[in-house]
Order: C-alpha cells, then structure tokens, then sequence
C-alpha cells in the first residue's frame, strides 16, 4: 500500500477526564476514499481533528506524506483540506474573498484560474460576491468545501458532509468527490449515514467508543459479513419445518414465509429447491434479501457491546 | 511512505492573508475608523482645551491645548490596539472559524505578526489622525519627531499584543471590554495624560509612579517637548520591558494551547 497518511498510537483524553479516543493505528493508501463510520460521540471528529492539528493528541504521532504532523506541521497540514462539521464561515465576507484567503493561509500563491474552476465546480460562480451571511445553509456548506479546496490539497477530510445537506447538493458533491478521486485526492469522510459509505467509500473503518474496531475493504466486508437471506412464500403455511429438511439451516417466519439464511459463497439454492419440490411443497414467491452495510454496522456495535 | 517536497520555513502568503483580513475588516467600517477618533479629539479640545485650558494656560511652558495631545493620543492608541487585537483572535473563536487557522500551516509567531501586525497598523494611523486633527485646534512643534513616531509604533505593537492575549483570554465580549474599561482607561487618566505628575500633592505623586502609562505618556511627552515627568530612557525601558513581557505570555499561550487548542 502507498500509505499517504499514518496514525500510530494515537489518543485522547480531553482536559475534562473525558476519554475520547482510545489509541488508534491507522493507514490510508494514497487515492482512496475511506470512510469513517460511527454513532455519534464516537470518537470520529477527535481523530480528524487531531490529524489536522486543532486538538493535541494525547499519545501517538501522525504522519502526512512522510512529515511528523507536529515536528513538521507546515509541511503535513499544506497537503490537508478540511471541511467541518459546522457551518463556521465568515458572515462579513464575500464568497471569492473568504476562498482567496483560504488559499494564501495555506501558503500558496494567488491562483485565480484555480478558485474560479472550484467555485464553478461547487455551483458557487453566480454567488462569488455575495456576503455570505446572506447565503443558504447548504450554500455555506459548499463554501466550506470551496475553501478546503483552495489550496489543491493532496487529502481531503469531510467530517459529516451531508448533515443537513439537500438532495442537490449532496448529488454535487459526490460528483465532486468523484472528480477529485480521479484527479488523485485521496479522500476521508466521516458519516453515521451508512448509505453514504455504501455508495462512496473503497474502505470502511468502524470507530465506537473511541476504538476502531475494524477496517476492511468495503466490498471484502460486504462479502464477508454480509448475510443474505432467500424468503419463500409458501403454498400452504407450514407449522413446521419437515424432518428432511432438517440438515438446511431454515426457519419459518412470523408470517409464514420459509427462510433460508445463506452467506454470498452459497450455491445450494438449486439444490434447496429441488429438495422442496421432493417434499411436495409448493411456493409462489422467491425473494433474496442481502444485508447493507448498516445490517453489518449494527451487528458490529452490537457485538462489541456484548462482549 | 510517500514523500513530498518539505514546505518553505516561513508562510508569508499566510501572514500576508491574515493582515489583508484584519485590515479588511477595518476598511469595511472606514466611516466609523475615520469619524470617531476625530470628533472624540475635537471634544477632547473643546472640553479641556477651551473650558479648562484657558484656566490653566501653561504647564512647564508648554500651552495646556497643546500639553495634552500626547496624552491624548497615547489614550486612544492604548485603547485601540487593545480593542483591535482582541476582537481581531478572539471573533474566530467565537464564530468557530478559528478551525481553519489552527489547521493551517502558520506557526504561533506567524498568526501573532499578521494579527497584531494589523492592529498596530490601525493604531498608527489613528495616532496620525488623531495627531492632524489636533494641530488644527492648537499650535504644535514636535522637537524629536523620530522619537516621537519611535515611542507611538512601539506602544501600538506592545498593546496589539495586549489585546491579543485577551482576546485569547476572554470567553465572551464582556470580558473583551472588561480590562480596558476597567483598567487601562482609569491608568491612562491617572497616568497624567491630563496633567503633569509633578502637579500631584504627595504621596500621589509616588504612587503615580507605579503606574506604567505615566511612563508611556511621559516618554511621548518628552519626544514632542523635549521634556517629561521621567527620563527618556526609564519610559523606552519601560515601553520595551512591557512588550517583551507580552511575547513572552503569547509564546507561552501558543505552547500550551491555552485556550486556542483542546
């Protein structure tokens, strides 16, 4: 893996006592999109946070690019854009002003070229002097991420991109986020919307309670956690399962379907209906059901809580 | 690991960003920068000039209309900068956007110099306007004019860098005004900015000296008249030993996090 970004060992306990984050290890290849899955309070706006550098870790270093976070902070946070998870924009300036000063603060020379191509890309052009105390909500959303994009940076973080976002403009930014991925951005987003990482993100990594608990390739974890059901609406409701069928993992539902629970390797399904038909048991409905990544995200949770 | 090509080791792009700001925001209410400091000062001269003065007529040979520019001056720079430079650290705080300034690649020094850099600025010009607008009222010849532009960008800096540790101190805008309503304006009246200490009826003319504004308005004073209520040196001394004490706190702050970083 070309690791673009390396967190080793980091924590946090805030000066409350409050133990946010417990320590974490973590690697991102350079040009992926990684999603960062938890509830809330999980520990998902610490970590970037600290990546960034607007909280202190407690334990642990980050490297950016080969550059300690800390030591070397001019070099690690120029290759960074954040976009936060709250609307903090100035109200008293004007779209173009507040992205140009984005832009030299992270130590670039003006680019006029650059701000106009993010500002179009972000629907933004129209508004460029308006102030933006006058702008929408989603509309200072999209500023924010004009400005996190100012400065070209190499790695992308959106702490809860789409929180309150409408239809538009999370279709924009997901548009966007494509572009930039195949531009090279390698890109971090953190959400509790499961769909958002189901549908963006090439690697997953579940945080709770300041652990992560795991990081996999989304579809590996598709795969391997993910369990698929066949439901067969019967004929003739069974009060229960036949003898024969006794070797097959079934169970009847509430509402009289027969169940077959089979992970994504499973090729018997043929075979299972061969084996109704050998029983005289009729159906009139097959349907598969696979689980999403919020079935497995849950389960998760659930699991470590039991523990 | 990848590896990308180290930054250079001073962002002047990001200092230049943040003054442009700063100066910016004053810019936006040129009206208000500009009008209040001159009809403050004509007030100033309608009320002592022309009430008081023409009882007091001279202090050590100095024309009293003319005796208090300094002092005024000094007042209103104390003030301002102080104003300026809080409101300047403490609205990002407060609005939320100081994120981007914490996760950008500027060191602690770099935020101090765009910040108070641009509220010393500020201050200046005032200092220059409020000093115009005096010479319109009253005749005035400045002795040490280096001097004198000397002490005004020294006290302008020093306090910008006041101000911007209570900015950083302050956890809500009544705190921004609580020091200097409550202490830098009754040491500037105190500080003879008004009169001559030398007028004062012992022993308040000894605790006087433990005020460090008699110093600054002595040592402005002195560069407009050639004479002061202490040595020139003693006020320099005093000016720079205030400004050092402020960088010394401010890298303390940024070491820390104190109030800027969990």
């Amino acid at each position: 893996m070309d690791t673009i970004l390396s967190v080793a060992g980091v924590s946090k306990t805030y000066a409350s006592g409050h133990r946010a984050l417990e320590p974490v290890d973590l690697d991102i290849a350079r040009g992926e999109i990684f999603a960062l899955l938890g509830p809330n309070g999980a520990g998902k706006t610490t970590l970037i946070s600290i990546i960034c550098g607007i909280v202190t870790p407690s334990t642990g270093t980050v490297t950016v690019l080969g550059h300690d976070a800390q030591k070397d902070f001019r070099s690690a946070r120029r290759a960074i854009g954040l976009v936060p998870q709250e609307l903090s924009v100035d109200m008293f300036e004007t779209v173009l002003a507040t992205v140009k000063f984005s832009r030299r603060l992270f130590g670039k020379a003006p680019d006029d070229a650059h701000i106009e191509q993010v500002l179009r890309d972000l629907s933004l052009w129209d508004k460029r002097d308006a102030k933006i105390r006058e702008l929408s909500g989603g509309m200072k959303r999209r500023v924010l991420i004009a400005k996190a994009l100012s400065h070209e940076p190499e790695i992308l973080f959106l702490d809860e991109p789409t929180a309150g976002v409408d239809v538009a403009l999370r279709r924009d930014m997901w548009r966007l986020v494509h572009k930039l991925r195949a531009g090279g951005t390698t890109i971090i987003l953190t959400t509790h919307y499961i769909e958002e990482a189901e549908e963006m993100a090439d690697r997953v990594g579940v945080i709770d309670k300041g652990r992560i608990i795991l990081v996999e390739q989304k579809a590996a974890l598709m795969r391997k956690l993910g369990k698929r059901e066949l439901r067969i609406t019967l004929s003739e409701p069974l009060s229960a399962v036949p003898a024969a069928l006794a070797a097959w993992p079934l169970k009847i539902a509430e509402d009289g379907r027969l169940i077959y629970a089979f992970d994504a390797e499973d090729e018997r399904i043929p075979d299972l209906l061969a084996a109704l038909g050998a029983q005289g048991i009729g159906y009139k409905d097959l349907e598969t059901h696979k689980s999403s990544l919020e079935d497995i995200f849950v389960d998760l949770v659930e699991q470590k809580d039991a523990a | 690991m990848s590896s990308a090509t180290k930054a250079p080791a001073v962002n002047y792009h990001g200092i230049w960003a943040i003054y442009r700001f700063e100066m910016a925001r004053a810019l936006r209410t040129l009206w208000q920068s500009l009008v209040t400091p001159v009809i403050t000062t004509s007030l100033y001269f309608v009320v002592f000039g022309g009430a008081i003065g023409s009882k007091i007529s001279t202090v050590g040979g100095v024309g009293y209309g003319s005796f208090i520019v300094p002092g005024l001056i000094m007042l209103s720079l104390l003030t301002q900068s102080i104003s300026n430079a809080s409101i300047g650290i403490y609205f990002p705080k407060f609005t939320g956007t100081v994120f981007e300034l914490l996760s950008a690649p500027v060191s602690a020094m770099e935020m101090v110099v765009g910040y108070v850099g641009a509220a010393a600025t500020k201050s200046i010009v005032l200092g220059l306007i409020i000093l115009a607008t005096a010479s319109l009222f009253v005749p005035l010849s400045i002795v040490h004019p280096f001097a004198m532009l000397a002490f005004l960008v020294l006290t302008s800096v020093a306090f910008s860098l006041f101000g911007f540790i209570i900015g950083v101190w302050a956890k809500g805008f009544e705190q921004l005004n609580f020091i200097p309503a409550l202490l830098i304006t009754p040491l500037t009246f105190l500080g003879g900015a008004f009169y001559s200490i030398d007028m004062l009826p012992q022993p308040w003319r000894t605790v006087s000296l433990f005020n460090p504004v008699v110093y600054l308005v002595s040592g402005f004073r002195w560069a407009f008249f050639d004479k002061g209520d202490v040595s020139v040196g003693l006020s320099l001394g005093v000016t720079a030993l205030f400004l050092v004490a402020c960088l010394g706190v401010i890298s303390w702050i940024f070491k820390t996090g104190w109030r800027m970083k969990n």
